[in-house]
């Protein structure tokens, strides 16, 4: 019963963390987004607007709950909660530590990204059950473009495999605290590598420049057109979190994890690398417009699944020679 | 670390069933706290405000998608096999490469056949 | 009956399952008859972890609920499934035959599960701590099933072309 009592005691601390973050980083990519235009953003509620993302939750709590009329209900309000347990799903198999972590699974990669595939389901869901026009729309480039880029994230994700020679994520990370972080050394694999994880992944999580799924200016707000309150809330929470957790997977297979290079490994390394790269993810998300759908297409199959078969080839090549 | 294998997947079942449990009681906070005034117009769907178009949201999709569905499948199965040729790697060598060289260059042969039919082109 | 920690939640998962499973049939709409796959998938999975056949777990996901799930999602958003129109005549054609190889299949396996009677498992496999793992499965796959293996890249070949076979008629 000892499995059932760790899994609840760190559930429970993930569950919050995840939410702290979520809820912070809101605010963190608020008043970036602001500085690089020029403005302030929140300033009014607490210092400096920090208290901001609570004040948002509480106007959202207030909010009347409507579900349109000719909505699959049922389908309707299962939608928002799965895309959140998908995304906490992924959260569960990530190693911070050697010993912060709910289960390090020897299958630890593919169950990450089994259950990062799966998490287009709840959104196309979403944007059927709506019955919306601009929702459905939505749905079917969200998951025509999910799917499309699963494939070089999961050619990418191959290559720290390989290089490791395992699919324990806390083997991984291992062997790079004893060897290189892959993205120092072979460096023409990890860093290609890598960027195509990076894009991949934020395409997954159909952020901006890849959120043609939502296209504020020609989708109204894609598949959460039609949500409210707490319901939205949990989308916008799912892409935070899957984004989050996405960067917390790049930030173990590629850059390490917990190994602080010359200096003592620890937790704060991999909590470090994370939050630097969730916010390098927003830098690229304010300072890149988003392309559109061909674009994005032809940047997957053209550029993106080539190169990354080839880099799986490459990887092969270097392992048997030198490895 | 554990006993039993199938005990490392106990703290996983129950991160989930806490994520569950979590979600469902998130998204029924607003219906807990928030008005209920329904009226006709408030739960027709919306369309950038104007009246929603006559006819289902519900309609038949391009052929497209099905391609984009159908080369994804393929090329996901592809992947599912290079996981355990890779971690079976260095056991294997020169041998394992030549294997999935074969069976890679099988699919890549695919992919450019895709390529050349105008397929990968989202315009059409 | 008492039963072990193992076999309850075994029994809670196969009958999960079965309920999923159930509800893929009864949901009037191809899209919730979908999603009710799903959640069955899920539950497979479950019960595959719990045999400890890791791989097949994991693979179960990522393939079916993440990928042959979305193929059954985008070909029933092409045939616009959702219309199922008037209801027909109650007796038809296919009705009769589907019934008939249900039942004969129900017979076969009621036949099959009175054959069955409970051996001891010798070499228990789980006491291997490799069963399972991906090393095993690919160390088998990559010697011994060397042949089918290069086959299936031939099928998926097959399957490529089909695709813009059926899809790209005119160019």
């Amino acid at each position: 019963m000892s499995g059932f009592v760790h899994g609840l005691s760190y559930g429970a601390v993930i569950v919050t963390v995840l939410m702290t973050v979520t809820a912070f980083s809101l605010w963190f990519e608020r008043k970036l987004a602001a500085r690089m235009q020029s403005r302030l953003g929140p300033t009014l509620v607490g210092p400096a607007g920090i208290l901001q993302p609570i004040a948002d939750v509480l106007k959202l709590l207030q909010k009347e709950d409507i579900v349109p009329l000719k909505a699959d209900a049922v389908l309707f309000n299962l939608a928002p909660p799965v895309a959140v347990v998908c995304a906490i799903g992924v959260a569960a198999a990530v190693p911070f530590s050697p010993t912060v972590v709910a289960a390090d699974l020897d299958v630890g990669v593919l169950y990450v990204l089994a259950i990062g595939a799966v998490t287009v389901l709840p959104v196309f869901t979403a944007g059927w059950a709506s019955n919306n026009k601009l929702a459905l729309l939505g749905g079917m480039r969200a998951v025509a473009q999910s799917v499309s880029y699963e494939v070089p994230l999961v050619l990418a994700a191959l290559v720290p495999v390989i290089l490791a020679g395992s699919m324990r994520i806390g083997a991984i990370v291992q062997f790079q605290s004893d060897h290189h972080w892959f993205v120092a050394w072979p460096f023409f694999l990890g860093i290609p590598a890598f960027v195509i994880f990076v894009l991949a992944m934020l395409a997954e999580a159909n952020r901006i420049p890849f959120d043609i799924p939502e296209a504020e200016s020609e989708l109204v707000a894609g598949v959460t057109t039609e949500y409210t309150g707490m319901k939205f809330a949990l989308f916008y929470m799912a892409e935070y979190v899957h984004t989050l957790v996405a960067s917390a997977v790049a930030s173990a297979l590629f850059l390490g994890g917990w190994d602080g290079g010359p200096f003592r490994p620890g937790l704060h390394w991999m909590v470090l690398k994370t939050l630097f790269l969730f916010a390098g993810l927003y830098w690229i998300r304010w300072t890149l417009l988003r392309f559109r759908s061909d674009q994005l297409m032809r940047l997957c199959w053209r550029y993106l699944v080539p190169s990354s078969i080839a880099l799986v080839a490459t990887a092969g090549v270097w392992v048997v020679f030198v490895g | 670390m554990t006993s039993s294998p199938a005990a490392s997947y106990l703290p996983i079942a129950v991160v989930l069933l806490l994520a569950v449990a979590m979600g469902a009681i998130v998204s029924s906070l607003s219906s807990l706290f928030g008005p209920k005034n329904p009226n006709p117009v408030k739960s027709t769907i919306f369309e950038a405000g104007s009246e929603p178009a006559p006819g289902t949201a519900r309609q038949r999709f391009a052929v497209k998608f099905y391609v984009v569905a159908l080369l994804f499948i393929v090329f996901d199965v592809e992947t599912v096999f290079l996981y355990p040729w890779a971690v079976n790697f260095r056991a294997l060598g020169w041998f394992g490469y030549a294997e999935m060289f074969v069976f890679a260059a099988t699919l890549v042969v695919g992919l450019v056949y895709v390529w050349k039919k105008g397929a990968l082109s989202w315009e059409t | 009956m008492n039963f072990s920690v193992s076999e309850a939640v075994f029994l809670l998962l196969a009958f999960a399952t079965v309920f999923s499973a159930s509800l893929v049939i009864a949901a009037r709409n191809p899209i919730n008859s979908a999603m009710a796959l799903v959640a069955t998938f899920f539950f497979l999975a479950a019960i595959y972890a719990q045999l400890l056949a890791h791989t097949i777990a994991v693979l179960q996901i990522l393939v079916y609920a993440g990928a042959i799930m979305v193929l059954f999602l985008f070909v029933i958003m092409l045939l616009s499934l959702t219309d199922l129109g008037a209801p027909g005549p109650r007796v038809t054609f296919h009705r009769v035959v589907g019934g008939a190889a249900a039942f004969g299949l129900f017979v076969a396996l009621v036949l099959a599960l009175l054959r069955w009677h409970a051996n001891p498992v010798t070499g228990r496999p789980g006491s291997g701590l490799r069963f399972g793992t991906l090393e095993a499965v690919g160390g088998l796959l990559y010697t011994r099933w060397l042949l089918p293996f290069e086959a299936v890249s031939l099928l998926l070949l097959v399957a490529m072309v089909g695709a813009v076979v059926v899809a790209k008629p005119r160019v």
